[in-house]
């Protein structure tokens, strides 16, 4: 290889790692401190951190079928300056998702009722457990008068830790179930969104509408790969003796993990399966 | 039943487990439970009361009751009475002063360990600092062996922790290479899968052994699905070294976790039989503090107590690895960054006291006030303290637990910054590799496509 390739090569691979842009702002007049301001734009892009990799394709083969942090190289054992800003980054983005709330128009959309734990404040909510896991009593009331009861199947939504969650993935998750559900010919009551719940609340909402199987549909918390996740969780008749194994959890539902359309289909199916086996959680897995 | 006067002020305490509730350091999930001190000052005049506690007292009065609680049964039925009656009437500041005595040696640790209950242990820690915590660590070097030996000084093992989303096969056979690359897998390559079903982990089993036979890695694979499902899989023929569960300090926390004693004498004694491992320690377990509050099972004991008892239950099965994840959970449980810090070291001492080979995952979520800079300290400071090992993330975050924990750039920074080897079976094979040379990363190390 003759150095023009090689210096050719290495151009190439310094314009395609060109992660943090800087450019100058236009002049737009001749004063010299406005002409040095620089706008930087962060724009998050794979790339193979590896020197001299003894097959990059397999390792760009490798980064493209996981969201894990892999193929990034190193300085001495430390991970190179672009891939720890980049950590960080999504670290604060998640740190947002957690604290902020799902739209009012997403519910109207969803024509979703919208109830209400025990916890009053977000604060409320991460540190006392058991106030996000009862509904308050104006929902108690609510739901007792207006919610259809001794169908097979409750459904819920809950904000859970990621509203971006819901946000991302309720709008084909939903309907996907409940058309999955319909085509068994299984019984449905209306679903309900429950702001700042957890998942034991499903066993409050049962005892409100005697159905057979509750099924959660939370906001997981969220990672960095992850934010926008969802996990459903199913429980076949709570009572006072359930225990953590009895629910049967499917988790990492978005759009890099189980598709929200494909997990409807798969959720409806497994309801099925706990509706037959009258069992969920460790039970179940061990009936099937 | 106690009380304590501390600057004209006196205060009173219900029972034994009322004191070493108040006497434990600040933490969220005490504070939940309505068991916290409710001042500094009432902190320390539990502290003080504690100190003047024997270890009699603290043995006749378990913080769980013997005929209700099998986590207590196992503790009380597991002890060494001979060597308990030679320090019954101890209090537990002399247990605290013996334990970081000159004078007293490794041999004398593990004799002693052998006649403490788990509530013993938790009280001395609970008078404890942190450079007091991180000497005592240093002095108990647990042992054990499955295919590689862990815990032998000089040593720093990890576990390869290449989780998917999804378990796509070849996306946690990625992950796996590159933590391999960087010379992380020597205490486990161990996967925690999204799918918990005995077709799906058997699948994982599998792949992870074949990849270890085909590679001649002196290792060992585990994937971390509940203990009944992993039987399963055993039973219908899957490879399994190492079998995987999470363990809490309550019956009605094991109960929550669907594990009884039952369960893990049934798993040890398949692994016996049909586990394709060397041995004689067959098993790891999970732990960290807050598990039994998040469950509602504390019964009114706190979190740091309640995870001394889960090493007195875990000790009974004689484990490979035992592996704390306090600060897992959230915020209810650990708020912040210096209660995750004091939580790690904690439970270094109190498991490495129990004789325990003990791993630390600091680990943060992302809805606690903790971040990158409170793991790579306690990190520091547990590594200092003599951790057998820690989990390798790629670039620290775990895309299906949604949570940060060590990365594989950790791993080999704690190595070098301590001088530390990683296990010696491994050692060797990182060296026929290229991946290392002389206990540093090579210009190889951190290339997944070497593995072709």
């Amino acid at each position: 290889m003759d150095i023009q390739t090689i210096v050719k090569q290495v151009m190439e691979e310094l314009q395609k790692e060109g992660q943090i842009k800087s450019k100058p702002m236009a002049k737009e007049s001749a004063e010299t401190e406005e002409s040095n301001v620089r706008n930087i734009i962060y724009e998050k892009i794979k790339q193979v951190g590896v020197e001299q990799p003894a097959n990059r394709e397999e390792i760009e083969k490798a980064q493209s079928i996981t969201p894990a942090r892999i193929g990034i190289g190193h300085t001495g054992t430390r991970m190179k300056t672009k891939n720890y800003l980049e950590f960080r980054i999504d670290h604060a983005a998640a740190q947002d998702a957690v604290f902020k709330d799902v739209s009012e128009d997403l519910l109207k959309e969803l024509k979703l009722p919208l109830l209400f734990s025990k916890s009053e404040t977000m604060d409320q909510y991460l540190m006392d457990l058991d106030s996000g896991r009862q509904l308050n009593e104006t929902s108690r009331k609510w739901a007792a008068e207006n919610l259809p009861k001794n169908k097979q199947v409750q459904i819920i939504v809950s904000d859970g830790l990621s509203s971006t969650g819901v946000e991302a993935n309720i709008r084909d998750l939903l309907p996907a179930l409940v058309q999955g559900l319909k085509s068994k010919k299984i019984t449905i009551g209306d679903p309900v969104f429950i702001k700042r719940s957890r998942v034991w609340i499903q066993d409050d909402v049962a005892s409100i509408v005697n159905c057979d199987c509750v099924i959660s549909l939370i906001g997981e918390r969220p990672g960095l790969a992850t934010a926008k996740s969802i996990s459903a969780y199913l429980i076949y008749q709570p009572n006072e003796d359930t225990v953590e194994a009895d629910r049967t959890v499917i988790s990492n539902i978005h759009e890099g993990g189980v598709p929200p359309v494909e997990a409807g289909a798969h959720l409806a199916d497994l309801i099925e399966a706990i509706l037959k086996h009258k069992a969920s959680g460790v039970k179940l897995a061990q009936l099937k | 039943m106690f009380t304590c006067t501390l600057k004209n002020e006196t205060y009173q305490f219900r029972s034994i487990a009322d004191v070493l509730a108040k006497a434990s350091e600040e933490k969220s999930g005490d504070k939940m439970a309505g068991i916290a001190a409710g001042s500094s000052l009432e902190r320390m005049a539990a502290k003080v009361g504690l100190s003047e506690i024997t270890l009699k007292e603290i043995y006749e009065n378990p913080v769980i009751p013997y005929e209700m609680d099998e986590v207590t049964r196992i503790i009380y039925d597991d002890l060494n009475l001979f060597i308990y009656k030679e320090i019954a009437n101890w209090s537990v500041g002399e247990l605290r002063d013996y334990i970081l005595s000159h004078q007293t040696s490794t041999s004398d640790l593990f004799r002693i360990s052998r006649g403490l209950t788990s509530e013993m242990i938790s009280a001395a820690a609970k008078l404890m600092s942190s450079i007091d915590l991180v000497i005592a660590s240093q002095k108990i070097r647990p042992t054990a062996h499955c295919n590689t030996t862990i815990g032998e000084p000089g040593r720093l093992a990890f576990r390869c922790q290449p989780n998917h989303p999804i378990d796509n096969p070849e996306g946690i056979l990625a992950s796996m290479k590159e933590g391999l690359s960087y010379g992380s897998g020597d205490a486990v390559i161990g996967v925690n899968p999204n799918n918990d079903s005995v077709e799906s982990v058997s699948r994982i089993l599998h792949m992870t052994h074949d990849f270890i036979q085909k590679w001649e890695i002196p290792t060992q694979n585990c994937v971390l699905a509940h203990i009944t499902t992993q039987m399963h899989a055993l039973k219908k023929g899957a490879p399994i070294a190492l079998m995987f569960q999470s363990l809490a300090g309550t019956q009605e926390a094991n109960d929550d976790f669907g594990v009884s004693k039952d369960i893990l004498d049934e798993a040890f004694q398949l692994m016996a039989t049909q586990g394709t491992s060397t041995g004689p320690n067959q098993l790891y377990f999970e732990t960290g503090q807050g598990s039994e509050v998040s469950l509602d099972a504390h019964l009114g004991i706190d979190m740091q107590t309640l995870e001394a008892r889960t090493y007195g239950y875990a000790r009974h099965w004689k484990p490979f690895m035992v592996n704390n994840v306090s600060g897992f959970i959230g915020p209810e449980t650990i708020y912040d960054g210096k209660q995750v810090i004091r939580a790690d070291l904690e439970d270094l001492f109190m498991g490495k006291m129990h004789g325990l080979p003990m791993g630390i995952a600091p680990t943060y979520t992302n809805h606690m006030q903790a971040d990158q800079n409170d793991q790579e300290i306690a990190g520091m400071l547990t590594a200092l303290a003599g951790a057998n090992f820690y989990m390798g993330v790629p670039g620290g975050d775990d895309v299906m637990l949604s949570y940060q924990d060590t990365s594989y750039h950790d791993d080999a920074s704690l190595r070098e910054m301590l001088g530390l080897r990683p296990l010696r079976e491994f050692e060797i094979w990182l060296e026929k590799m290229g991946i290392m040379e002389n206990g540093k990363l090579t210009e190889r190390a951190g290339d997944l496509s070497i593995f072709k």
